[in-house]
């Protein structure tokens, strides 16, 4: 054999070395002051983590106060989506209907969460305040199908978020009171 | 610009940039010629000027001379003096002079632009998200180019009539309108159907019908192109789709022999609307109502779309086997059509040839409108005549053929979409008979066929049509066919290969290149060289047959 091989000569234990007593003192001082000390982890998931403000979950739709759907469906969100996870019909709102006012309103609303990327683009782009993207941030299922949001599933996740402007109110008081002719 | 040489051209100064000109145009027209934008509304290039909207304002001089003795003035660099108007003078009203110097970029320019903008948005509500309009209109367009970029206005806003209907396809919104008038220029100069006008006055003036009248004419569809706000919106495209999802394919009409350029808007293989595409030769920019119609076809419940032998589903190779195999009887006839394709039209006429098959077409005659619906039903009709698949004026009815069908000298019928029960054909003569339908809408002899090839509509294919003016004008294809289908032209060639045994051209250019060597009316010309704008072919050989059309929009009859 080539090199050259030292042998080294190993020492015996010492009695303290051989009961492993010190060292095991020394692992438990270790855990119990973890145990009693502050808790660092979180029993996930009975234990949600705190969301904080602007967080970017699930993207949803939302109704204004008066619980009236706030997308009129003008497809802006589906045309920046990055990686096209919106899909929208169109529809126009009958002029029966308490918002015949607003006119136009989806059909049917589908996001993709396959797809969706979480990145708020559509919520940002929103004329109408109708897309938020809120505090969901685990979806799970057991088909592809279950991934689709549609438009109930949106409202349902969505709920009623508060409206500074309630533009189309005023649109419609506008409407009713008129401006002075002639 | 004009073939006539440079001469005729004028030279004037855009922003002191020299641009040669062709006379008797207008400031807006010139400023594109050095590439330069004019923002304009009530200006149309098709219809009168009226100078209403003021968005075009723009400075304008012109080489100064003596007022006595006519000599020009000059700088003292030598170049002539320019007399520039003191004030902003409008550009779609000023036709252009020699040496005429404009200014379309000065800051007076752009004062007058923010001031007509701030105006125009006063009273406009904030609806392009629910707006058609939005992603082609020129408020949204100008604002962003020429206007301020903020609102000083914080009274509150006119209220003005909305969703009003103003016919069976023309949805008004008085609030997004701009009183431009456009629209009811067009129907007093263009459509003579003078039922718009305003009323009121100031702010308040609104956009309405005679009371007692429609917008309904045929042409109505052409006040929401022209348009330029969301205000007049097509009641059929409403909230279907947004423009910017569209994919535009150039097209061509079918609905008449005027051939009118079209654009078809798509998305995903869906069509959602069809727009006319300027061609100052046929349609300038407007076409008919009926005609935007036609999409519709595609998906319509007569559609076929499923190769069928004796009404059971098959393959297309053994349909056009079974075809050919019945062609071959030796008495078989063709009954072509004017909707076919001049390439269509030419594969079939191969196959006549082949089989020495007489070619029967039917004419489809009925009242023109004087404008871009003539009285030849067919698109194609002159195609067939310079293919020679026909070399006279279609028949009004079949009945030389029913009466070859009756002395058993024909036996077998290759039908090109028509409907040989229209055609004084009667339903035992279809029945003892081998009927092969090519065609892409269902009718009683496409029920009664043996054979079944079902064809794709002109949203589908590739392909020319030569109107009325013989000019030669191609379509594209705009969506994908139904699945399991072909082209008609494949189709042909496949069945024509089947009959001879012969190598056959299946696709457009080798079509193409097969007419280009046989027929001197197309000499020189492929498929990919066909101008959009189309191309003039010489009808000379045909102008003593009896053509149906009086005079339209492009128009003038040669034998009246
Ligand atoms: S968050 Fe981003 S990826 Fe998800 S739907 Fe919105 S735009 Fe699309
Ligand atoms: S951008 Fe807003 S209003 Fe427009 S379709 Fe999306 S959610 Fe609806
Ligand atoms: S007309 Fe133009 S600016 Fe006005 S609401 Fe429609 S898209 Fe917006
Ligand atoms: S409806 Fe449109 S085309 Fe007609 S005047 Fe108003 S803005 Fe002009
Ligand atoms: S385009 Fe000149 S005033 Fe309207």
């Amino acid at each position: 054999m080539p090199g050259k091989t030292k042998v080294l000569e190993r020492k015996p234990l010492s009695i303290a070395e051989r009961t492993y007593l010190p060292q095991i003192v020394t692992g438990l001082k270790t855990t119990l002051s973890n145990l009693f000390g502050k808790t660092v982890t979180r029993e996930y998931p009975e234990q949600p983590p705190p969301i904080p403000d602007g967080y970017r979950g699930v993207p949803t739709l939302v109704k204004d106060p008066n619980g009236r759907e706030k997308c009129v469906s003008c497809q802006l969100c589906e045309f920046v989506c990055p990686p096209k996870a919106i899909r929208i019909t169109p529809g126009l709102i009958e002029e029966e209907s308490e918002d015949a006012h607003v006119e136009k309103g989806p059909e049917e609303f589908e996001i993709n969460m396959l797809r969706c990327i979480y990145c708020g683009l559509c919520q940002e782009v929103c004329p109408e305040e109708a897309i938020w993207l809120q505090n969901i941030y685990s979806v799970s299922g057991y088909t592809r199908e279950e991934f689709i949001n549609n438009k109930q599933t949106l409202y349902e996740l969505g709920g009623t978020l508060p409206d500074e402007h309630l533009k189309w109110d005023k649109k419609k008081s506008a409407e009713d009171e008129g401006n002075p002719h002639h | 610009m004009s073939d006539n040489g440079d001469q005729e051209l004028v030279e004037i100064f855009v922003d002191d940039q020299s641009v040669k000109v062709p006379p008797g145009i207008n400031a807006i027209e010139a400023a594109k010629f050095a590439g330069k934008e004019i923002p304009h509304y009530c200006y149309h290039p098709k219809l009168s000027v009226v100078g209403n909207c003021r968005m075009c304002l723009m400075e304008m001089g012109t080489p100064m001379r003596d007022r006595e003795t006519g000599t020009p003035i000059m700088e003292e660099d030598g170049s002539q003096k320019i007399g520039w108007i003191p004030k902003p003078v409008i550009g779609c009203s000023t036709t252009i002079s020699p040496g005429m110097h404009i200014k379309t970029e000065s800051n007076l320019v752009k004062d007058c632009q923010e001031g007509v903008m701030e105006f125009l948005l006063v009273n406009h509500p904030l609806d392009c998200p629910i707006c058609d309009q939005a992603g082609e209109c020129s408020l949204q367009e100008f604002a962003m180019d020429y206007g301020r970029g903020y609102s000083r206005y914080t009274e509150r806003k006119n209220v003005k009539p909305k969703r009003t209907r103003l016919g069976p396809r023309v949805t008004l919104d008085d609030e997004r309108c701009i009183l431009c008038s456009r629209c009811i220029r067009f129907g007093q100069e263009i459509a003579e159907e003078d039922v718009l006008g305003f009323i009121d006055r100031g702010s308040f003036s609104t956009l309405a019908c005679h009371p007692n009248h429609e917008l309904d004419h045929n042409y109505s569809l052409n006040t929401v192109d022209i348009c330029p706000v969301g205000a007049l919106t097509s009641t059929d495209f409403r909230f279907k789709m947004r423009v910017w999802f569209l994919k535009e394919t150039p097209s061509i009409c079918t609905e008449s022999s005027v051939g009118t350029n079209t654009l078809v808007w798509s998305r995903e293989g869906k069509i959602h609307r069809i727009t006319p595409r300027r061609n100052d030769a046929v349609n300038d920019t407007w076409m008919t109502d009926s005609g935007r119609e036609y999409y519709k076809r595609v998906e319509a419940e007569s559609r076929l779309n499923q190769f069928q032998i004796n009404g059971n589903t098959a393959d297309a190779g053994a349909a056009i086997q079974e075809a050919a195999r019945l062609l071959d009887s030796g008495r078989s006839a063709i009954v072509a059509s004017g909707q076919q394709s001049v390439e269509e039209q030419y594969l079939t006429k191969m196959i006549a040839d082949h089989l020495n098959a007489p070619v029967y077409m039917a004419r489809h005659w009925e009242k023109g409108d004087g404008l871009l619906l003539s009285e030849d039903r067919m698109p194609n009709t002159r195609g067939a005549l310079l293919t020679q698949l026909t070399t006279k004026l279609p028949q009004e009815t079949l009945s030389e053929l029913g009466e070859k069908m009756n002395s058993g000298e024909i036996d077998t019928l290759l039908v090109a979409g028509e409907n040989l029960i229209d055609l004084g054909i009667s339903n035992e003569q279809i029945n003892k008979a081998n009927v092969l339908f090519l065609g892409t809408q269902s009718n009683s002899t496409s029920e009664e066929a043996n054979v079944l090839l079902p064809g794709l509509t002109v949203f589908e294919k590739n392909g020319s049509f030569v109107n009325l003016n013989f000019i030669l004008q191609k379509f594209q294809q705009a969506v994908p066919g139904p699945a399991g289908l072909i082209p008609d032209i494949m189709l042909l060639g496949k069945l024509l290969h089947r009959l001879t045994g012969n190598e056959t051209p299946t696709n457009i250019n080798s079509v193409w290149e097969e007419l280009s060597s046989k027929y001197p009316e197309f000499t020189g010309i492929s498929f990919a060289n066909i101008p959009t704008e189309g191309q003039e072919l010489d009808g000379a050989n045909y102008t003593q047959l009896d053509f149906p059309e009086t005079k339209s929009l492009k128009f003038n009859p040669v034998n009246s």
